[in-house]
């Protein structure tokens, strides 16, 4: 175990240098002059561009542009945002936010989807399992902006439980509602993933087993069949975090909270690769860790699942 | 390498699956005497004996057929034209003239919702099976083959997930379809297919490993290869069937993800343009109006989640019959 | 993303407007102890992050614009009603022949920094804008100062891999510092309206020590000689500031504190200014517009304040389908202006009826006869063009909320000419602008205009005269560039007014593009302030809040 997960981090570097180049190739590759905007409905005087083509190197090709970035970045340095702002200041000020919030998310929808998703599995087709199915199924056809005006209309403007938008840095308490907005989406994917996962285990042998043996339903449930039936739950909350990560922009958006998704949505249209890039490989990595942690997971879970 | 101390520290009972499998075969091994009695069938047909019997089955697939024949001959279902609209009537609300009201263009909303069945429904549609086919397909692979193959595939998925789904999309659909080029309405919603698949594939493979990798080291498998069987026998005929439960219901519900994230695209203005119509872009424009007139959020969100229960459902009727742990 | 052109040099003609009766600010205007301790008052106002450091020649955007409106007093400014510019820092602008002008400032001014606020200050910052290695986005606004093209070069081969040329000087030509407080500005040519440009931000004072640091540096930390100076910037959160008790000038602010606090999304803004967590939004949300919600939200917090500012349609004139005058006609004939205005922006834009905006000095109202709704014109128009065959696109730029009307006017030309066409939006901005600046446009495009000085001057030079900054579709008559000519050579204002109007008259009949609305900007208080006012250009006016 210990090699597997050696081998796994060392994994990273080709996976680190891959993912740095092909979305440094994307945002190069992402249409239009990044400075034909910046001037309004006017094109910006020539002096301007020069001096900024200059400075951010942009009349170099690709692959300088690249190298450049990947010797700065190996000497701890992001580079500069074309507004003149540090991107390691951005990061550190953004990302911390940014992962508390989908935290925060993946533990509501964890929480929601999970017992959602026992109860159901346990009683297929009751009624608490079609209320289930249709109120989760409804928050993903409404988009986040809907969820997020509604609560925060409620809960903010309304009834004045919470404040509107968050303070910087934001507290964990103020993060649930928009945690509960972030993760609203991935609710329905959890519950039914739990569901299905418990209701076939449900007739495994062992569980009939253990009720044979006059366990207790609450530990013949909690032990013996939730451990079986987590691995694809595990598997999808590993990847929805980093996606919860980068999908965050509306959400933050609407709660004022400083994160990283309007910074990627506005480095990628203006064609910021250094910000685009330092942004999304740290996700990458997260992506990474995640994966890992769950892979790791499958073997404590199921101890037939062996790495070798 | 495995730790030995891993498996010594956990002492919970290991997970059974159904056991004794047939020589001939193993999958029916689960079912009744009676059902065996007749001539030997394959996973199909007993799946499609257990499914007849289903009212689930058949109400689900009557919603799907039922949207798929508006996605095909919209015209079936209003002469109202979805496209035709006057200021005069912007936001009139639901009546007997328009049953669904009129939308902020003041273009009839029912209408618009039976048009926008097409683009919504094969989107979501052909991004889930390209979806569930290549994310599937390269988990079945990363799962079964492990090792070097595993962490190859699965880094390139690690690769594709960090991709910001806005900047893949832009830069996609931008490259193929520049303002201007004036493609066909299929061609369009094919790029957005296409994009769509190659941004979301690495959850579904994900998911379709843990599978794989759960249920490899199983009895049956292990009997099964014990008894010569190959390995492209063993995976299509014992491991996908047997693996395929999570991914199903991920990728019915994933349905829906997809109706909303055509409409995101839209909205960047690098997915489908009007006249074309969707679910989704109907959701967005709503946007504004959520206060004033709820109902132009209210009747596409209703056919969206219509159309996606059904899909859950007939997803979850499909994967009972599919599955023999279920019987 | 919302990328707005900033607001430049706007005197406005009307004053401001408060919607709700009630707010006439009579009756209990007793302000000096009225209310709560307006002198310790603390007020949230909303923003968006600065894009560059706030430097006044680097920024061209609305969030740092905001700031540094608020932390500079130039030679001039323009008071809220409109009328026409004030000095400022300027104790006299004289001028005998349009072309030297002799300023002389007031003495005693100070910066942030307490040094004071002298000639070199005007003369130094002005050269350093326009010196083109500096990069200064401003640049082009010294264009008029002798010497300019001494001290900026062009890009030889515009955009190519051929650097410009070192400039030849340092400075410009034009400008001589007399003594401390007397400075005099050469022009290349005679040019009457200079001095109304003079409170554009572009033209603020720079202290001395901004010419030991580096730009970046100070834009971090920037001081100004304005009523409020710069506590701090955290990015993304907020902006504070507090009033600087040195100011001699009239505008001093009455409140404390100021924090402008960054939103990305206006909906936030506007939930924070239901529950009392922000005192001022300049601009309320759609959503909020819809059904005129706003009024009923806010009752009398709700401002109505027309901004000079016109939506605009453009021809690419370069593209031979648009060549036809009646051709284009007949699309601003077949726009119901009325409707789009009511339906789609809930009465808070009026319809388009003239040239210029109506704010603007020498303005004619209702010169724009291609203005009205006139179907059976547009068909008579379009028959006359030989109509149109083939598919025309409306462009827009989908990263700001241009989609709703921009629709609505496909619809319209739709539905009274019969012709194919429809609108379509554009990733970004910037791929919109790169299409627009390159002359690549394959159809009609949505332009705005809002601007730069108060004068109508600036609704013809740079959109309809060839070569114009501004005048993206390329629409060129000889007969207009001529009528332009003359009227800026002409040192007396009412003058050169009557010969605008006379190429007015001409680009009326060649509809290079359609003016479709006037822009109302839609504000928000909190019950916390009164007496709340809002600048030329909609921005909060701080040296009226009191709290309440």
């Amino acid at each position: 175990m210990g090699r597997y997960i050696v081998r796994r981090l060392l994994q990273l570097v080709p996976v680190f240098i891959g993912t740095t180049f092909l979305i440094y190739w994307l945002v190069w590759s992402v249409p239009g002059d990044p400075f034909a905007g910046k001037c309004g409905d006017r094109p910006c005087p020539d002096n301007y561009i020069q001096v900024m083509t200059e400075k951010f190197n942009l009349d170099q090709p690709l692959y300088v542009q690249y190298f450049t970035y990947m010797q700065n970045l190996l000497q701890g340095d992001f580079g500069e945002t074309f507004g003149g702002r540090s991107i390691n200041d951005l990061i550190a000020a953004a990302y911390p936010n940014t992962i508390k919030l989908a935290f925060v998310a993946l533990a509501v929808e964890a929480l929601i989807g999970l017992t959602a998703g026992v109860l159901t599995g346990l009683r297929r087709n009751g009624f608490l399992d079609n209320l289930v199915l249709v109120s989760t199924l409804f928050l993903i056809a409404l988009p986040t902006f809907v969820t997020g005006f509604f609560l925060q209309y409620l809960f903010g403007v309304q009834w004045g439980i919470i404040k509107p938008t968050v303070s910087n840095p934001p507290s964990f308490t103020e993060l649930l509602i928009p945690g509960f907005v972030l993760g609203s989406v991935s609710m329905a994917y959890v519950a039914r993933l739990a569901r299905t996962s418990i209701a076939e285990n449900r007739s495994a042998d062992y569980v009939r087993t253990a009720i044979a043996k006059g366990l207790p339903m609450r530990r013949v449930v909690g032990v013996h069949l939730l451990r079986n039936s987590l691995i694809p739950v595990i598997t999808y909350l590993g990847t929805d975090l980093g996606a919860l990560m980068g999908g965050a922009i509306v959400t933050e958006g609407i709660f004022g909270i400083n994160g990283i998704g309007r910074e990627v949505y506005r480095a990628i249209v203006t064609k910021e690769g250094a910000t685009v890039v330092s942004i999304v490989v740290i996700l990458v990595l997260v992506y990474l860790v995640m994966n890992l942690l769950v892979d790791m997971l499958y073997a404590l879970l199921d101890p037939r699942i062996r790495y070798e | 390498m495995s730790d030995p101390t891993m498996s010594s520290m956990v002492t919970t009972p290991r997970a059974e699956q159904p056991t004794a499998p047939g020589a001939t075969a193993p999958t029916d091994a689960g079912l009744p005497e009676n059902q065996q009695a007749d001539k030997p069938r394959g996973l199909l047909g007993d799946a499609w004996r257990d499914l007849r019997r289903k009212p689930l089955f058949w109400i689900s697939s009557f919603f799907i057929v039922l949207f798929l024949v508006m996605a095909a001959f919209p015209s079936l279902f209003t002469s109202a034209d979805p496209d035709y609209g006057t200021l005069s009537r912007s936001r009139v609300g639901p009546s007997a003239d328009a049953w669904f009201g009129y939308d902020v263009q003041g273009r009839d909303v029912y209408a618009r919702v039976i048009y926008g069945a097409r683009a919504s429904i094969m989107v979501a549609v052909l991004s889930t099976l390209g979806t569930v086919l290549i994310g599937g397909l390269v988990g079945v692979i990363a799962g079964f083959r492990g090792g070097w193959f595993d962490a190859v595939l699965s880094r390139i998925a690690d690769i594709f997930f960090g991709l910001p789904f806005v900047l893949g999309a832009i830069v996609i659909l931008f490259t193929f379809n520049p303002p201007g080029a004036n493609r066909g309405e299929f061609e369009i919603i094919m790029l957005v297919v296409a994009s769509l698949i190659l941004l979301s594939w690495p959850v579904s493979m994900r998911i379709m490993r843990s599978s794989v990798l759960a249920t490899k080291e199983a009895d049956y498998i292990v009997a099964a290869r014990a008894l010569g069987a190959s390995n492209l026998r063993i995976v299509f005929k014992h491991l996908i069937p047997n693996c395929l439960a999570p991914l199903l219901v991920y990728s019915t519900i994933l349905v829906g993800s997809f109706i909303g994230a055509e409409a995101t695209l839209s909205f960047l203005g690098v997915g489908l343009q009007s006249p074309v119509v969707s679910w989704g872009v109907m959701i967005n424009e709503s946007q504004n109006y959520i206060r004033v007139s709820l109902y132009l959020l209210l009747f596409p969100a209703a056919f969206l989640v219509t159309a996606v229960l059904s899909f859950v459902m007939l997803g979850e009727a499909v994967r009972e019959a599919l599955d023999p742990k279920m019987r | 993303m919302r990328v707005s052109k900033r607001a430049r040099l706007v005197a406005t003609t009307a004053a401001v407007a408060l919607v709700a009766a009630g707010c006439s600010g009579g009756g209990d205007s007793d302000t000096d102890n009225a209310g709560g301790d307006t002198a310790n008052g603390a007020i949230t106002i909303d923003g968006t992050q600065p894009e560059v450091g706030l430097v006044p020649a680097s920024t061209t955007e609305t969030g740092g614009g905001k700031i540094i409106d608020f932390m500079w007093t130039g030679l001039v400014t323009y008071p809220n009603d409109g009328s026409a510019p004030k000095n400022a820092v300027a104790e006299s602008i004289k001028t005998t022949d349009s072309k030297v002008y002799t300023i002389a400032l007031k003495q005693g001014t100070k910066f942030h920094d307490g040094t004071e606020v002298k000639a070199k200050n005007f003369v130094d910052a002005w050269n350093w804008a326009a010196y083109s290695p500096n990069g200064a986005q401003n640049s082009s606004f010294f264009s008029d100062i002798a010497g300019f093209t001494d001290v900026n070069t062009p890009d030889p081969d515009d955009d190519g891999p051929k650097k410009a040329p070192e400039p030849k000087a340092k400075t410009m030509s034009g400008l001589k510092v007399v003594d401390d407080y007397n400075f005099t500005v050469t022009l290349a040519t005679p040019f009457s309206i200079f001095p109304t440009k003079l409170g554009y931000s572009a033209y603020m004072p720079l202290p001395d020590v901004f010419f030991t640091q580096k730009p970046e540096e100070f834009g971090k930390k920037p001081i100004g000689n304005g009523p409020v100076k710069f506590v701090s910037w955290t990015d993304n959160v907020e902006i504070k500031l507090t009033r600087f008790d040195e100011y001699t000038l009239d505008d001093k602010v009455k409140i404390k504190d100021v924090t402008v606090k960054m939103y990305q999304e206006d909906t936030a803004a506007y939930a924070d200014l239901q529950s009392g967590n922000l005192d001022f939004q300049q601009q309320i949300p759609v959503s909020a517009l819809a059904g005129d919600k706003w009024k009923t939200d806010l009752g009398d917090r709700a401002l109505n304040v027309p901004i000079p500012s016109t939506g605009i349609i453009a021809f690419p004139i370069y593209d031979a389908r648009f060549k036809n005058a009646d051709l284009r006609r007949a699309v601003s004939l077949a726009i119901n202006r009325q409707e789009i205005t009511d339906k789609i922006f809930f009465g808070a834009r009026t319809p388009a009826d003239s040239w210029a905006n109506p704010l603007t000095p020498g303005n004619q109202k209702g010169n724009c006869t291609v203005c009205k709704f006139d179907p059976e014109g547009a068909k008579a128009a379009l028959a006359k063009a030989g109509g149109f065959t083939g598919e025309m696109v409306l462009y827009y730029n989908a990263d700001a909320s241009h989609k709703e009307w921009m629709e609505a006017v496909a619809q319209s030309v739709k539905n009274v000419l019969g012709i194919n066409i429809r609108a379509e939006g554009i990733p970004t901005f910037a791929v919109f602008r790169q299409g627009i600046n390159a002359k690549q446009m394959k159809g009609p495009y949505r332009a705005g205009w809002q601007q730069d000085y108060p004068d109508v001057e600036n609704w013809i030079g740079p959109l309809y005269v060839t070569g114009g900054s501004s005048n993206d579709g390329s629409y060129s008559n000889p007969q207009v560039d001529a009528l332009y000519k003359e009227g800026t050579a002409s040192t007396d204002v009412e003058a050169a007014h009557a010969k605008f109007a006379e190429a007015v008259k001409l680009i009326d009949q060649d509809v290079p593009t359609i003016p479709v609305y006037f822009s109302n900007q839609q504000s928000g208080t909190s019950d916390k302030v009164k007496n709340v006012n809002t600048s030329n250009v909609g921005e909060i006016d701080l040296s009226s809040v009191e709290i309440a």
